[in-house]
């Protein structure tokens, strides 16, 4: 048990639990394979080439499913003649909005009742932007379905849409009049407004302080959609299995929110779905909606035919799950000492055509941003999230703490340019620390922050002192050096929940199962790195399995940073009763008291008389005249989501003629309590700055006057090449708390 | 029409149509290591070689390798497997649906025409292989380690080589 | 998407060039755009079997064959190198990737006179021309300006001659469309020193300008400044995703101001 104890301690369960560094040094020193930089176990397997993703293991018999989508921003669909094109050889079925229930229902993956408005249908009469789902073709063979495709006669009424997010509140024009638009949860919604979610919230009289301060930076910031370029696309196919169950494998973080999203959309019982995740080539949030799965869904539901949709990368960046875009205001008031004394934000975010992760991630905004600062005397966040005719927003890397970030961050830095400090200086002097409370941040205080380490730490790495503010390269080039802060959460608190059943087997091995997503990130392997710590095993000896809905213990699924924390609980709780079940088990066969032995991960002994038995032989004799079976089943969930934080800083140069842009050194130092693997950890953040340097750099949704998106290939979406990201560095200052986050935000641009 | 062509060291003749692309004859002829990513030539998921030469299987008619020499990574998965050892050993591995097809294979093609390229180098080389997962940095590392093994295990192997003539 | 109907490796030009004749035939390049288009071709004409994949190297002329593929040129160690210095090579190895330039043909990029090319840019300013199966030789810049017909282009030819010639591009990533390519070559032209300039990715095709220009070794920044302006100044620039048509006549004025101090610079260091 002591193992337990150590991985246990890690994770004070109460807020005021906090150890010493010293204290913390030692334990981590003694962990034996947690904290270790161990090799994921599907690697072999990956890096060989196996078929092992959606469309690998898919049927060679499936129907081929795709969709017809709308060349209109906002349109009626006035009639659709589908007889010639059923008529093409090949053609299972053509499906329009006359097929599908009436019954609207959100693809965002969250937690029911989901915080996103009901307002989809998988087909509508209305469709609401360029590339909106306008009808389905099934058949069996691309070919055929491209031809039918073509031969779908559609009679459009073009309406005018509403393209510009400033507009979009109170605009005559409504993206959904629709009456059974409805919304679950209090979020300010309100669909005759156009309005998705709003709300203010606050701390102490803003503008009073605002009045008192010597300085107030008052700017607007515009931060752009952003795909998360998957290097796989969505896809998904589904088969009836012999008990006329919706069989459903899919490249989703959200395989239990997908099945009660698929039941709704098909209007069907939750009982007639099952989901099950393969492996997944990356996700970064994309994934978190159910972007593809209603298609074959549907298409198998009324054929009965095994269907699957690989959406091409051109329907990936138009009819996808993008970053919101959104307006940030910040006022930022401080004294002439340079004490940040008031933060107000107004946030007005585009969720696009649909409300998926509309009302929560424009909270993320300043909720992850203003309580970095944690002198402040008052706080004002205020929001609008608004419906236009562009493609729906969804989940990405973040979750609008980004943009937030990217703003209060940018604000500061002006700040400090006005005041003439150096804007680590003004950091030192405003950030957060330990013990702080953060009004903004749910009234939770800090009980683990190393943020002033970090930024020491960054600061030597990238030798601010002696680059800041700029140096002249002599060639009409200048390199000078940027400061940003950051922070997320760990799970969604008192909301994300993650249960693990462990079972031991013959000769002793132990499965996992997990409900919680690998999508590349390794969570499989580091769950099964906890569990052998606990258990006192090799890591090979727990295998892994996840995720199918009718095996997995239930699991929200993998996002808001959330599966190490809160699943790697439920991993640390299981095993738990699992060892003293062991330990039951093998007093039992030992012919004594459970309180009398011990089990050391090989052996239960009883210690009075050195008698024992192994684990082995405890798994084979489970399987032989018993009358229980041998595993536990735990489930955990935080009432608090502790934040990890970061420092980045950027060395660039810049061409001063041309003002052609070159990173060149991006160091950034992590406090995410204790590290489970090292080397995954680290990769995690390196691809979060590779991809907020392709934000902040290089990547655009661009829109024409009429809606069109022309950011509709890696040709014209340019996320960075290796050429691109300059020198990556990421170093770790752990505090006590642990989670590993895999968020991280945007770059600074200098 | 039919084409006849090696794969992976097998000779093989199969029916294609003339618009027949070579990255879904591959994966149609079990080669499921090859991946589609873009459609548009940048993603370097679909690289396999032609003649050895790394190319985009995207865009290649599948008609015109007609007595050409085509290899997939399952035609190298010992390479693949030793090189993809240390990819793992960084954790840079992460989705796997863009290293072991196009990455690897453009590695190890790189490796056949330079010996001892230079971080630049290698940064050019494998420039048209997207990663969205790693930011690079990890990849770079694998690369790095390898070619530090890779070298001392020729060295050792030169240093034999010199003490037998001796 | 492309449909093709047939696909014919032919085992002469004669036969290309008939097959080609039909108004839904193709001659197949490296297949890098032709795919990404909407076309139903009939025929598509493959002619890797006419030994057009090589460069070659006379006492006069570099011929570079139709079916070269990027990386050849972008490789080539032998005289283009020596006569005309990095410059080709820069301008081909930000395209794309290696996989890209294995497969794309320097015919299949100077015959599509496409707006963002790289390699038309720098072949402009060179003394380039192209071999056309029935229209004879024609020089590259009369050829850029040409309507697409039915002729076939065997393969692009450069003439010796004693040249400085720099290359360079603005991208946003490195591998990126070019905002903009521009390339200057001097020497002398029919007994006078002659200055040529090409512009590309204005996003329209690169063109060119000629000027007679006696340009001073000891010429001042102001004095180049002001050269690159006029020159600039007669280009038309358009606007794009990538850039409007202001900055790139700014990146224009720059670039070629750039690239004639570097030219000058080794006149210069020669004469030293």
């Amino acid at each position: 048990m002591e193992r337990i104890d150590k991985v246990q301690n890690l994770i004070p369960e109460k807020p005021e639990f906090v150890h010493s560094n010293q204290e913390k040094g030692e334990a981590i020193e003694s962990l034996k394979i947690v904290n270790r930089p161990v090799v994921k176990k599907d690697a072999a397997a990956l890096v060989t080439g196996k078929s092992v993703y959606t469309n690998d293991l898919a049927p060679s018999d499936c129907l081929i499913v795709k969709v017809i989508r709308s060349p209109y921003a906002h349109a009626l669909i006035k009639d659709i003649n589908t007889a010639r094109a059923e008529a093409v050889p090949g053609i299972e079925c053509v499906l329009t909005y006359k097929d599908c229930p009436d019954k609207r229902f959100t693809m965002a993956g969250q937690t029911y009742p989901e915080p996103s408005p009901y307002d989809r249908l998988i087909l509508d009469q209305r469709v609401r932007f360029v590339g909106d789902a306008a009808a389905i073709v099934a058949g069996t063979s691309e070919e055929a379905v491209k031809k039918a495709m073509k031969l779908v006669k559609i009679q459009y009424e073009v309406l005018e849409p509403v393209l510009d997010f400033r507009t979009a509140k109170d605009n005559p024009i409504l993206v959904h009049p629709e009456d059974n638009w409805r919304s679950l949860c209090p979020v300010g919604a309100d669909n005759k407004r156009n309005l998705c979610a709003h709300d203010v919230c606050g701390d102490g009289d803003v503008e009073a302080v605002l009045a008192k301060c010597d300085h107030v930076i008052d700017r607007v910031y515009h931060t752009k959609a952003n795909q998360q370029a998957m290097m796989e696309t969505f896809r998904t196919y589904t088969y009836l299995d012999a008990y006329g169950r919706l069989n459903v494998v899919s490249s989703t973080q959200v395989p239990f929110h997908a099945r009660r999203i698929l039941a709704h959309a098909l209007d069907i019982p939750k009982s007639k779905v099952r989901v099950i995740k393969p492996r997944i080539g990356g996700g970064f949030g994309a994934k978190q909606t159910v972007v593809s799965e209603v298609y074959p869904a549907l298409v198998t539901w009324k054929t009965g035919k095994p269907a699957k949709i690989i959406y091409t990368r051109e329907e990936s960046l138009i009819a996808s799950s993008p970053r919101h875009e959104m307006e940030l205001h910040v006022r930022l008031g401080a004294d002439k000492e340079g004490n940040i004394k008031a933060i107000d934000l107004y946030t007005l975010s585009n969720t696009g055509a649909f409300g998926e992760h509309g009302p929560t991630t424009v909270g993320l905004s300043g909720h992850k941003s203003i309580p970095l600062y944690g002198k402040t005397e008052a706080f004002r966040f205020t929001y609008d999230v608004v419906y236009t005719n562009v493609m729906s927003a969804g989940a990405y890397r973040g979750y609008g703490a980004t943009q937030g970030q990217f703003a209060v961050e940018s604000a500061v830095n002006e700040l400090a340019e006005v005041l003439g400090m150096d804007p680590t200086v003004l950091r030192e002097k405003n950030m957060v620390r330990q013990g702080d409370k953060m009004p903004a941040y749910y009234g939770e205080v800090t009980n683990s922050c190393t943020l002033d380490r970090c930024l020491a730490r960054a600061k030597e790495m990238i030798n601010w002192d002696e680059k800041y503010p700029y140096r002249d390269m002599g060639n009409g080039k200048v390199r000078s050096v940027g400061v940003a802060m950051s922070m997320q959460g760990s799970g969604i608190s008192a909301v994300d929940t993650g249960a693990v059943e462990i079972k031991v087997n013959d000769d002793g091995f132990y499965s996992l199962i997990i409900g919680a997503t690998d999508m590349g990130t390794g969570c499989d392997t580091i769950l099964a790195q906890m569990a052998a710590e606990c258990l006192e095993c090799k890591p090979e000896e727990v295998v892994v399995f996840g995720v199918d809905t009718d095996i997995s213990p239930y699991d929200c699924g993998s996002y808001a940073s959330s599966t190490t924390y809160v699943t790697g609980q439920a991993v640390v709780k299981t095993c738990e009763s699992l060892r003293k079940k062991i330990c039951e088990r093998g007093a039992e066969y030992l012919g004594c008291k459970p309180e009398d032995v011990d089990f050391d991960g090989e052996y239960v002994t009883e210690l009075a008389t050195g008698k024992q038995i192994s684990r082995s032989q405890i798994g084979n004799n489970v399987m032989c005249f018993s009358n229980a079976p041998l595993s536990a089943s735990e489930a955990f969930s935080s009432p608090v989501s502790p934040p990890p934080f970061m420092v980045g800083m950027a060395e660039v140069e810049i061409d001063k003629e041309t003002g052609v842009l070159e990173l060149i050194d991006y160091v950034a130092v992590v406090d995410c309590g204790t590290v489970i693997n090292p080397n995954l950890a680290r990769v995690q953040v390196e691809g979060g700055i590779a991809q907020g340097i392709g934000m902040a750099l290089y990547e655009d949704v661009v829109y024409n006057e009429k809606g069109k998106n022309f950011s509709n290939s890696l040709m014209q979406y340019k996320i960075p090449t290796r050429l691109d990201v300059g020198t990556i560095r990421v170093e770790f200052e752990s505090s006590y708390e642990r989670q590993d986050r895999s968020e991280r935000s945007l770059s600074e641009k200098s | 029409m039919e084409v006849q062509f090696t794969l992976n060291g097998k000779k093989v003749s199969t029916e294609i149509a003339a618009d027949t692309v070579l990255l879904n004859l591959l994966r149609d002829l079990g080669c499921k290591s090859v991946k589609c990513g873009c459609e548009t030539t940048n993603c370097g998921l679909c690289t396999v070689w032609i003649d050895g030469k790394s190319r985009l299987s995207c865009s290649v008619l599948a008609a015109s390798i007609d007595g050409h020499e085509v290899t997939t990574l399952e035609g190298v998965e010992k390479e693949a497997a030793e090189f993809g050892s240390f990819l793992a050993q960084e954790g840079a591995e992460q989705c796997g649906f863009c290293s072991p097809p196009g990455f690897i294979m453009n590695v190890l093609a790189m490796f056949r025409e330079l010996k001892n390229p230079s971080i630049e180098e290698i940064k050019e080389y494998l420039a048209g292989n997207l990663c969205r997962c790693t930011g690079y940095m990890g990849q770079l590392r694998a690369i790095q380690k390898y070619m530090e093994v890779r070298n001392t295990a020729v060295n050792i192997t030169v240093k034999k080589m010199g003490g037998g003539e001796e | 998407m492309l449909t093709i109907g047939n696909y014919v490796k032919v085992k002469t030009l004669e036969e290309a060039y008939e097959l080609n004749q039909a108004r839904n035939s193709r001659i197949m390049g490296g297949m890098m755009w032709m795919r990404l288009g909407n076309a139903r071709v009939k025929t598509i004409i493959d002619m890797s079997e006419l030994g057009l994949n090589e460069i070659e190297e006379t006492d006069h002329v570099f011929r570079i064959g139709a079916m070269c593929t990027l990386r050849q040129l972008e490789e080539h160690e032998g005289g283009l190198r020596k006569f005309y210095g990095d410059g080709i090579a820069e301008s081909l190895r930000h395209i794309v990737g290696v996989q890209f330039r294995n497969q794309a043909t320097v015919g299949g990029s100077i015959y599509g006179r496409y707006g963002f090319s790289d390699v038309l840019t720098a072949l402009l300013a060179l003394d380039t021309f192209v071999e056309l199966y029935n229209g004879g030789t024609v020089r590259l810049s009369e050829f850029v300006n040409r309507k697409a017909d039915k002729d076939i282009l065997v393969s692009v030819i450069v003439r010796k001659s004693k040249r400085k010639f720099r290359y360079e591009s603005i991208r946003q990533t490195k591998t990126d469309f070019p905002v903009l390519t521009c390339s200057v070559v001097t020497g002398i032209y029919r007994g006078q020193e002659s200055w040529f300039f090409s512009v590309g990715a204005r996003p329209m095709k690169a063109a060119l300008l000629e000027k007679q220009w006696e340009i001073p070794k000891d010429a001042t920044d102001e004095q180049l400044t002001e050269y690159a302006k006029r020159v600039a100044a007669e280009f038309t620039y358009g606007s794009n995703m990538r850039g409007s048509a202001e900055y790139r006549q700014h990146l224009a004025e720059v670039l070629l101001r750039r690239e004639m101090r570097s030219i000058l610079d080794e006149y210069n260091a020669e004469e030293k």
